[in-house]
C-alpha cells in the first residue's frame, strides 16, 4: 500500500473518488432490505383548492397496494417541524386544502413502485378550486390571502437596522441617506431587478428508506441528507422517542446544494408507514416530482438604489425587495433573506437601508440553495455598483476600491452590527485586475467594437459570511432546537487511533460530494503523521458520529475541521507522552511524521503508529497510571463567522443578432484564508461558478399565473454542462482568519456568490453601446435580444 | 417516471415487428428509446405493446449506393456525425446529428427513430428536408417511399401508418453544398433548436441553380421554407438576405419558454441566412 503523507495545503487525490467514479459508491437507493415496500404520492394538480373528498378504494383494490394514507392517518403527528417556525408549517399531507401544485395529498404504499404509481393514479380526489396567489407583487397585496389563520401573505420583514431587536441596537441610516439624496452633487442610480427562482438539481434525487424495529422500539432511517442529526431529532420529536431511538444514516449523498438541508414530510411518513405496516418502507424521488417535493431557492424581486458623488463616494445603498417563501415554511425558509442581510453592504463601508419582505405564494417552499440569501444580496449590490460606475464614468474597480473597507479597518463592523474579522479587499482586486490584464481586456473590447463585435468585460467583488458563530446565534435560530436538539452551530470531531495504528475520524458533517474524507484525512495526517491511506473518515451515521450540525453554509472545514484539528491535537498530546515513555525522551521532543514518531534531532530513533497503539491499548506497557486507549473528541464553537471574499471577471461576446452569449474567459481571485486541500478548494470554486453561471444564463423555475411549474422537467430547465463553460482561470490571495486554529474560511458557496452578477455585468458592458442598462436573469438569448430591441426603440 | 404496464416484444426481424404492429393497434416501435422511454415514464404515452427493433441485425449500416446514401433504421446519431461519407455529401445532416442531444443520446438514439418521432424542435428533420431525403417505410404490404417534404405531418406526427416502420433514410448525392445552423435552448448549439435551419444549394456560374431549406424549432413541425427556396433560386450570394426574409412563408410560429413569436420569427430569418451563406460557400 502506498503511504501518502499529506500536510495541510498539499495537493492529493480525493479518497472518495475510486468508489464514486467506478459507480461503486452506496447511495440510499442502493441499499436493499428484505420485504421492503415502496411509496408513491398522489399530488395536487391545483395551486390552491379545497379538498372535498379522497376516495382510496380503487387504489386499494390494485394488486400489491398495501395501504393508502391521508392526513387523517397522520394528523396526530402534527405538522412538519421547522427550525424557523414563522409562517404556515407544512402538514405532513394536505390537510383540507392544497396550497401548491404537486403538494402531496395521499401516500400509497405497495410492494413495488409500479404498483404504487398505479395506485396513486387510482386515488380519486375531488377538489374545489380556489383562486391562487402566485407572483410576488400580487401576493404581497393580500388580494388572495393564502392561509386563513395568518394575518397576511407577508410573513416577516427583515430591516437592516432592526433585524434582531433587543440584541443589536443599530443606527438607522435612512435619514442620512434621505439627506444625501437632497444634495445637488449626487448621482442616484436605481433599478428594479429579478433574482429568479431556481430548482436545486442534485444529481441524486432525494431518497428515504425507513425500517422500524418493533422489537427494539427504534427506527433506522436511511436518507439522502446534509443534516442527519437534525433529521434524527425531528423524527424522534415527532414520534415521541428519545433521539437515541432514531438511527439516521446518510450514506453517499449525491449533491445537495442546500436542498437536502431540510427535514421533509416523506422522511416522517416512511417512518410512520414502516411502523404501521411492520416492513421497511422506501421512497425515491423521481426527477419529475423533484420540482414539487424538494425546496427551491432564490426568487426575489427588488429595487436597488445607490446614492453617491461623482467622484465615486457611495453615500447610501438601499434595497427594497420581496422574497418568495412559497406556500409553507420549512427548515429555515423565512430566515434565508437574513443571510443576505449579513452581507447586504458587502465589502463596502457605506450606509445601508435594506428591507426584504418575505411573501408567501401558492408555490413550492423555498429555502437554502447554495449561497442562500448571499448570492441575492451580492447580485443586487454589485449590479447597482456597476450601474453607478457606468453612470459616473468611473472604472468599476476604482469605485469599489474607493468604498472598500481597507486592510487597516479590520476588524470591521458592518451596519447590521456584525464584525468581519479579517479582509484585504484592495490587494485581492488589484491582483485580479493585474493578472487578468484588465486594461488589455478593455483594449481588446474596443478593438472588437471597431469590428462590429460586442465584447463585454464584467467585474464583481463579493464578501461571504459562513461557518456561523458565535454560539449566541443559537438564540436567533442557528441550532437544531426546532428538532428537539438544543444546540448551536458548533463543530465536532473524534479521532480514534485503532489498536493496529490506523485512525478512524468521526465527524459531525453531512457531506454530499465536498471531499470531506480527503480534507479531514489531510488535517489528521498533518497533525499525526499518519498516512492518508491509514485514515478512514466516517460521517453521516448518527449512532457512530458525535452530535453534528451537518454540512451547509460553507461551515464544515471552518467549524468541524477545526474540531477535528483540536481532537487530533489532544491525541497528539497523549501520544507524545506514550512515545516519550517508549523512547525514553521528553514529550516536548517528540515529532510525528512518516507513519510514526521520532525524537527531534534523532530521526533514526523512532516508533511506528502500530507500536504506539499497542502501548496505548496495553496500559502495562505504558506510563504508570495512564488511561488506556488513544482517542479524543473535541467540540469547536467559533467566536465568529468567517468572511471569505474575492473578485471575479468574465469576458463575454454577445451575438446581437440572436442574443446568444458566449463566455470567452472567466477569471476568479478568491480568498478563503489558508487552504487545506487546494484541488478540493478549486473544485468547490469551479462548481460554484458553474451554478452562478447557470443562474445567469440558463436556469429558472417558471410558474404560470395558475401556479403550474412550467419548467419542472430538465427538458425545460437547462443546466449548465461542461461544454457550455469556459476553462476557469483561478488564483487566490490568502488572508487567514484567527477565528479557527486552521485559519480557514468557507469556500463552498463563494463561487456562486461571486459569479452571477459578474456575467450580467459583462453582458451589459458588451451591450452598452446599444443603450442596454440591465437585463434580468436568466440571460437567455430571447431576453438579450429583446433588451437590445427595447433599447434601440427607446 | 414509472410507466404503466406494457407488453414487450423483441422483434427478430422487421417483418415480425410489422406483424406485431399490425395486430396490436396500441403498439409502438422502439429503436434507441431516447424519446419513447421518457414519454412512457412520464405517462404521457402508454402503449400496450413496445416492439423493440433494436436487436435486429444488419440495420445499422451507412452505405454508398451510387446516387444516394442509405442509412439503416438502427444507425445512431453518433455514427451519422462521424461518417466521412455523410460529411462529404450531406454536411447539413452531419452537423445536425452532431448537435443532437448529448454523447449518451447520440450513442443510443437513432437517426431514423428521431425522424419518425418528428419532434418539432429536433435537428435532423431540417437536414432531411433540405437534403431531399427519401424515407423508406415498411408495412404489412411491403415497402413504400415517402419524400421528406411529405413526411413531417405535424408535431410528433409523421406520414407513417401505425403499422409501418421507417427502415431506411436515403440521402441523394446531389452535389452542391449544404449546412445546418441553429440556436440551441442552452445557447450556442446546445440542446433542442429554438430555431434551426438546414440549407442545400447547387451553384452554377455563381448563381443558385437549385436549393432547398428545412426549418425546425420555430413552428408546429419541421418544414420546408418554400418562400426562401423560390427567392434564392437564380440568385447569387447577394440575394441571400432577401431570400432569408421570406423564411416564414407557410410556417406557423409557436411561442414557447425559449422565445416569443417575434423573436423566433426573427431567428428563422437569421438562421436561414446563415445556413444559406454556409451552404453557398460550401457549394463554391
Amino acid at each position: 500500500m502506498t503511504a501518502t503523507m499529506s500536510q495541510v495545503g498539499g495537493i492529493v487525490r480525493r479518497k472518495e473518488d475510486p468508489a464514486l467514479i467506478q459507480g461503486r459508491g452506496v447511495y440510499v437507493d442502493d441499499i436493499k432490505l428484505n420485504g421492503e415496500l415502496t411509496v408513491a404520492f398522489v399530488r395536487s394538480p391545483f395551486a390552491r383548492a379545497r379538498i372535498i373528498s379522497i376516495d382510496t378504494s380503487a387504489a386499494l383494490a390494485i394488486p400489491g397496494v398495501r395501504a393508502v394514507y391521508t392526513i387523517d392517518d397522520v394528523r396526530s403527528l402534527g405538522p412538519l417541524l421547522a427550525q424557523i417556525p414563522i409562517g404556515k408549517l407544512r402538514p405532513l399531507l394536505a390537510d383540507g386544502v392544497v396550497n401548491h401544485v404537486g403538494e402531496a395529498v395521499a401516500m400509497v404504499v405497495a410492494e413495488d413502485r409500479y404498483q404504487a404509481e398505479d395506485g396513486a393514479e387510482a386515488v380519486v380526489v375531488e377538489y374545489d378550486q380556489l383562486p391562487a396567489s402566485v407572483g410576488l407583487k400580487f401576493s404581497a397585496t393580500d388580494e388572495v390571502k393564502i392561509h386563513d389563520d395568518l394575518d397576511s401573505n407577508i410573513l416577516h420583514t427583515w430591516v437592516s437596522h432592526d433585524w434582531w431587536p433587543g440584541v443589536f441596537e443599530l443606527e438607522d441610516h435612512r435619514p442620512a441617506i434621505a439627506a444625501a439624496k437632497e444634495r445637488d452633487d449626487v448621482v442616484i442610480v436605481s433599478q428594479e431587478m429579478v433574482n429568479q427562482r431556481l430548482i436545486p438539481v442534485a444529481i441524486e434525487p432525494r431518497a428515504v428508506l425507513a425500517d422500524w424495529s418493533h422489537g427494539y422500539d427504534r427506527v433506522t432511517l436511511y436518507t439522502s441528507s446534509q443534516i442527519p442529526h437534525a433529521v434524527a431529532g425531528a423524527i424522534a420529536k415527532t414520534f415521541g422517542l428519545p433521539v437515541n431511538g432514531v438511527h439516521v444514516i446518510a450514506p453517499e449523498v449525491g449533491g445537495g446544494f442546500g436542498c437536502k438541508l431540510n427535514v421533509y414530510p416523506d422522511e416522517v411518513l416512511v417512518c410512520f408507514a414502516s411502523h404501521k405496516l411492520e416492513a421497511p418502507v422506501r421512497w425515491t424521488e423521481t426527477r419529475r416530482e423533484a420540482g414539487y417535493s424538494t425546496i427551491q431557492g432564490r426568487g426575489w424581486i427588488g429595487t436597488a438604489t445607490i446614492t453617491g458623488t461623482r467622484d465615486g463616494e457611495i453615500l447610501g445603498y438601499e434595497l427594497d425587495a420581496l422574497a418568495d417563501m412559497g406556500a409553507y415554511s420549512q427548515n429555515f425558509t423565512v430566515a434565508i433573506p437574513v443571510l443576505g442581510l449579513y452581507v447586504a453592504s458587502g465589502q463596502y463601508n457605506i450606509p445601508l437601508a435594506w428591507s426584504v419582505k418575505c411573501v408567501a405564494t401558492n408555490t413550492q417552499t423555498t429555502d437554502a440553495y447554495r449561497g442562500a440569501g448571499r448570492p441575492e444580496a451580492a447580485y443586487y449590490l454589485e449590479r447597482a455598483i456597476d450601474m453607478f460606475a457606468t453612470e459616473i464614468g468611473m472604472h468599476p474597480g476604482d469605485v469599489r476600491k474607493k468604498n472598500f473597507f481597507k486592510k487597516e479597518d479590520f476588524p470591521a463592523t458592518v451596519p447590521i452590527g456584525l464584525t468581519m474579522d479579517s479582509g484585504d479587499y484592495v490587494t485581492n482586486l488589484d491582483k485580479l485586475l493585474e493578472s487578468s490584464d484588465y486594461a488589455g481586456l478593455k483594449a481588446m473590447q474596443e478593438q472588437a467594437r471597431s469590428e462590429g463585435r460586442y465584447v463585454g468585460v464584467g467585474l464583481s467583488t463579493y464578501v461571504e459570511v459562513c461557518g456561523f458563530g458565535p454560539s449566541i446565534l443559537a438564540e436567533f435560530g442557528f441550532g437544531w432546537d426546532g428538532y428537539g436538539l438544543p444546540s448551536s452551530f458548533s463543530g465536532s470531531g473524534l479521532v480514534r487511533i485503532n489498536p493496529d495504528g490506523s485512525a478512524t475520524v468521526f465527524i459531525g458533517t453531512g457531506p454530499s460530494g465536498q471531499g470531506h474524507e480527503t480534507t479531514w484525512a489531510q488535517i489528521v495526517s498533518d497533525r499525526l503523521g499518519i498516512a492518508m491511506e491509514m485514515i478512514r473518515v466516517a460521517h453521516g451515521d448518527t449512532t457512530d458520529s458525535p452530535m453534528g450540525i451537518g454540512t451547509f453554509g460553507s461551515r464544515s472545514a471552518a467549524v468541524d475541521g477545526a474540531a477535528t484539528y483540536e481532537a487530533a491535537e489532544k491525541v497528539r498530546s497523549k501520544a507524545s507522552e506514550l512515545v516519550a515513555h517508549m523512547l525514553e525522551a521528553s514529550a516536548e521532543d517528540v515529532r510525528f511524521a512518516d507513519g510514526g514518531a521520532h525524537i527531534v534531532g534523532t530521526p533514526g530513533h523512532k516508533v511506528t503508529w502500530a507500536e504506539i497503539a499497542e502501548v496505548a491499548y496495553k496500559p502495562h506497557k505504558g506510563p504508570e497510571g495512564m488511561e488506556a486507549g488513544l482517542e479524543a473528541h473535541a467540540v469547536f464553537s467559533p467566536g465568529n463567522a468567517t468572511w471569505p471574499f474575492g473578485s471575479h471577471i468574465a469576458v463575454v461576446e454577445v451575438d446581437v443578432e440572436t442574443g446568444n452569449v458566449d463566455i470567452l474567459r472567466y477569471l476568479a481571485m478568491d480568498d478563503c484564508g489558508n487552504v487545506i486541500s487546494p484541488m478540493i478548494v478549486d473544485g468547490q470554486i469551479h462548481g460554484g461558478i458553474a451554478q452562478g453561471i447557470g443562474q445567469a444564463l440558463f436556469e429558472e423555475a417558471v410558474y404560470d399565473e395558475n401556479g403550474n411549474l412550467l419548467s419542472g422537467s430538465l427538458v425545460d430547465y437547462p443546466l449548465p454542462t461542461a461544454s457550455d463553460l469556459p476553462m476557469f482561470e483561478l488564483d487566490r490571495t490568502v488572508t487567514p482568519t484567527d477565528v479557527n486554529p486552521l485559519g480557514v474560511k468557507g469556500i463552498g458557496e463563494a463561487g456562486t456568490i461571486g459569479s452571477a452578477q459578474t456575467l450580467v455585468n459583462a453582458v451589459v458592458d458588451a451591450l452598452a453601446p446599444l443603450g442596454v442598462k440591465h437585463i434580468d436573469m436568466p440571460l437567455r438569448p430571447k431576453k438579450v435580444w429583446q433588451a437590445i430591441q427595447d433599447a434601440q426603440e427607446a | 417516471m414509472y410507466p404503466r404496464s406494457f407488453d414487450y416484444v423483441a422483434a427478430g426481424s422487421i417483418e415480425e415487428a410489422v406483424g406485431v404492429l399490425a395486430s396490436n393497434p396500441g403498439a409502438k416501435v422502439m429503436s434507441g428509446g431516447m424519446s419513447l422511454i421518457p414519454m412512457m415514464k412520464l405517462r404521457l404515452l402508454s402503449p400496450e405493446t413496445v416492439v423493440d427493433i433494436g436487436r435486429i441485425g444488419g440495420l445499422d449500416t451507412i452505405e454508398d449506393k451510387g446516387d444516394y446514401i442509405s442509412i439503416g433504421a438502427l444507425v445512431r446519431h453518433g455514427a451519422v456525425a462521424s461518417s466521412a461519407l455523410i460529411g462529404e455529401h450531406a454536411k447539413a445532416l452531419q452537423q445536425a446529428a452532431s448537435w443532437t442531444g448529448d454523447p449518451q443520446v447520440r450513442n443510443r438514439g437513432t437517426l431514423c427513430g428521431a425522424l419518425a418521432h418528428a419532434d418539432l424542435a429536433a435537428d435532423t428533420p431540417a437536414a432531411a428536408l433540405a437534403l431531399g431525403a427519401t424515407m423508406v417505410a415498411q408495412g404489412p404490404g411491403g415497402t413504400r417511399e415517402i419524400a421528406a417534404a411529405d413526411f413531417f405531418v405535424d408535431s410528433l406526427m409523421s406520414a407513417l401508418s401505425p403499422d409501418e416502420i421507417l427502415v431506411e433514410a436515403r440521402i441523394p448525392k446531389r452535389g452542391g453544398g449544404s449546412a445546418y445552423d441553429k440556436l440551441g435552448r442552452r445557447g450556442g448549439h446546445s440542446d433542442y433548436a429554438v430555431a434551426g435551419v438546414a440549407a442545400w444549394v447547387s451553384v452554377s456560374d455563381g448563381v443558385v441553380a437549385d436549393c432547398s431549406i428545412g426549418i425546425t424549432g420555430v413552428g408546429t413541425k419541421p418544414t420546408l421554407a418554400v418562400g426562401s427556396m423560390e427567392a434564392m433560386t437564380g440568385q447569387g450570394a447577394n440575394g441571400i438576405t432577401a431570400a432569408a426574409d421570406r423564411a416564414l412563408e407557410g410556417v406557423t410560429v409557436l411561442e414557447d419558454l425559449y422565445g416569443s413569436e417575434a423573436y423566433k420569427s426573427h431567428l428563422a430569418k437569421v438562421y436561414t441566412r446563415r445556413a444559406l451563406e454556409q451552404a453557398f460557400a460550401a457549394a463554391g
